[in-house]
């Protein structure tokens, strides 16, 4: 009688963790079941019957692919930006002594505290003070503003670990400071810009709120889908949806398997 | 420990090795500008602006002044309090939803994975490619009237206790308070569970196995080391998680009803909808403020200061 109450207070956290973690994967279980439903109304919310049709159609509602490829394009130019621009200041920041340091981390932590929709509701006046058209460059604009301080963030704690002798040794070997630059502390920095790189992404791909503040008419997916919740959701959302998913998933297990095994090699 | 390695003495004639400090005063600032200027220009100087369309009258067509007129901010807290108020309960709400509920998880990452404790981390950050809009309407089919959830909330008499508290509505969740903090516990859980993982994992864990040996409890062991030990993380974790809660309006939208919207929502109406700029611009200033108050405060009470 002792030992199965026993295991279960010595396993309590194991059990309440996983609990947690099936409440986190619920709902991407349910837009996944729900990307083979074929509703009676305009809403997807409650089960009808098996179908595939929106996986042989993704692209069948109007606007959405559009919107989606907007989304990826955006993504695309707000992470390159913001990971140049906050590759640059978290070298700044971890290498250079300079004035008015607290100043700059100020900042740099100031955006991260802010809720998005002041942030949203201050860089729309200041569009419309100045006058200029709302649209992609202004959602750019915005994107890279927000996600620059993630960046900076990530970079900064990979280049803060790394061990300052292999830039030295690299010069005492007469390696030039750009050559020292690209063949050693680049490299060593990677994956702290490649962290910083896919969370630049992934903010920006899945931003709404300050996105929906600055669009004007332009409609990227994120958009989109809040749309369709007054209008009608279509199933190809929860395609979309599992689609992303599973592709993120596969991407990461296999940079780790890769990672894995290139660790296995040089040991 | 292992002996410097000595910089080869400059020939004559020749400039000095330029190591990374020594490479001129300008770097620093060269490497800052374009970045500090993106943020000084896109995200200081919005605010500014704000301020001072928060104390302008006028009107669209006529178009706005600055009139120092200040009263739009007792007039916006008057009309828009109980909104503010939500705001606050609801993120405390959900922040705290969030501690009890990540804890656990990232416990067990940190400490009881093993080997898998990678495909758990990955498990947590996959659902952010999803986009979170379509994760918050999957909540409405799962919170939905006569649902399995509900009718299981209702079996166990959890909805009596809710409905006494005022968070439900007689047997439905969806369109209640209970169904926004529920959405806003999920969206915000992973900004708890990472913080606090990453400060559970620092932890060596011979610190466990020492307060074992001198006879410390299980629940002894976690209430004076490895709590107190995760402290950074507990921090920026409620931080991180409070912050956005307060200013969402996503939630209340989707999953609640007109009696439960919060002051993102009336910022968002103000702004897109009326056009009441110099009301909209005060609300979210007040906002602004209230959150840089409370995070001062907490910061310093919880007396970690180096977040940054």
């Amino acid at each position: 009688m002792r030992t199965p109450f026993r295991w279960l207070r010595r396993n309590l956290v194991v059990i309440a963790g996983l609990l947690t973690l099936a409440y986190l994967l619920l709902p991407n279980v349910v837009v996944t079941v729900f990307s083979f439903n074929k509703p009676k109304g305009r809403f997807n919310y409650s089960w009808q019957e098996f179908s595939t049709e929106a996986w042989q159609d993704p692209c069948g509602v109007a606007d959405m692919c559009g919107s989606l490829s907007l989304s990826l394009r955006i993504a695309f130019w707000a992470t390159l930006g913001a990971t140049v621009l906050g590759t640059m200041i978290a070298f700044a920041l971890v290498r250079y002594r300079f004035r008015a340091r607290g100043a700059v981390n100020a900042l740099i932590f100031l955006p991260m505290a802010m809720p998005e929709v002041v942030m949203a509701a201050s860089l729309l006046t200041l569009f419309l003070n100045m006058g200029a058209q709302l649209g992609f460059w202004t959602v750019l604009i915005a994107h890279i503003m927000f996600c620059l301080s993630f960046v900076v963030t990530a970079v900064k704690a990979r280049v803060m670990s790394m061990d300052p002798r292999l830039e030295q040794a690299a010069q005492d070997l007469y390696a030039g400071p750009v050559q020292t630059f690209l063949r050693v502390t680049l490299p060593i920095a990677a994956p702290g810009i490649a962290a910083g790189a896919l969370l630049a992404f992934a903010l920006s791909f899945d931003d709404f709120i300050i996105t929906n503040f600055n669009a004007g008419s332009t409609v990227t997916f994120p958009m989109f889908v809040w749309g369709s919740a007054q209008r009608g959701t279509p199933v190809q959302i929860n395609v979309i949806g599992t689609a992303m998913f599973l592709v993120a998933v596969v991407l990461v297990l296999a940079g780790m398997l890769v990672g894995r095994r290139r660790n296995r090699k040089s040991t | 420990m292992t002996a410097p390695v000595q910089a080869p003495a400059p020939t004559d004639g020749a400039p000095p090795p330029a190591g990374p400090r020594r490479r001129g005063r300008l770097v620093p600032y060269w490497l800052l500008l374009p970045g500090l200027l993106w943020l000084l220009v896109f995200f200081a100087l919005p605010l500014v602006y704000q301020a001072s369309t928060s104390v302008q009258t006028g009107s669209l067509e006529e178009g706005y002044e600055v009139t120092w007129h200040v009263a739009t901010y007792g007039e916006a807290l008057g009309d828009y309090w109980p909104q503010f108020l939500r705001s606050v309960l609801y993120a405390g709400a959900a922040t705290a939803g969030c501690l009890l509920l990540g804890y656990p998880l990232a416990y067990l990452i940190a400490f009881r994975a093993g080997r898998w404790r990678n495909l758990i981390l990955v498990l947590v950050i996959a659902p952010f490619f999803t986009s979170f809009l379509i994760r918050t309407l999957a909540w409405k089919t799962i919170l939905a009237d006569g649902g399995p959830v509900v009718g299981a909330l209702n079996a166990l008499h959890v909805l009596d206790v809710t409905n006494w508290l005022g968070a439900t509505d007689g047997d439905r969740v969806l369109a209640t308070p209970l169904a926004v903090v529920c959405g806003l516990t999920y969206n915000f859980l992973p900004f708890m569970v990472l913080p606090l993982y990453t400060s559970l994992e620092r932890i060596d864990p011979r610190l466990h196995e020492a307060a074992g040996d001198l006879y410390a409890r299980p629940s002894t062991t976690f209430r004076k080391v490895t709590f107190p030990l995760s402290m950074p993380g507990v921090v920026s974790g409620t931080l991180l998680t409070f912050i956005p809660a307060a200013g969402d309006y996503v939630n209340a939208d989707l999953l609640g009803s007109t009696d439960t919207r919060m002051v993102g929502n009336v910022i968002q109406t103000q702004f897109l909808r009326i056009l009441d700029y110099p009301t909209a611009a005060a609300l979210s200033f007040l906002l602004m403020a209230a959150i840089l108050l409370m995070v001062t405060f907490y910061i310093r009470k919880a007396g970690t200061e180096d977040l940054v």
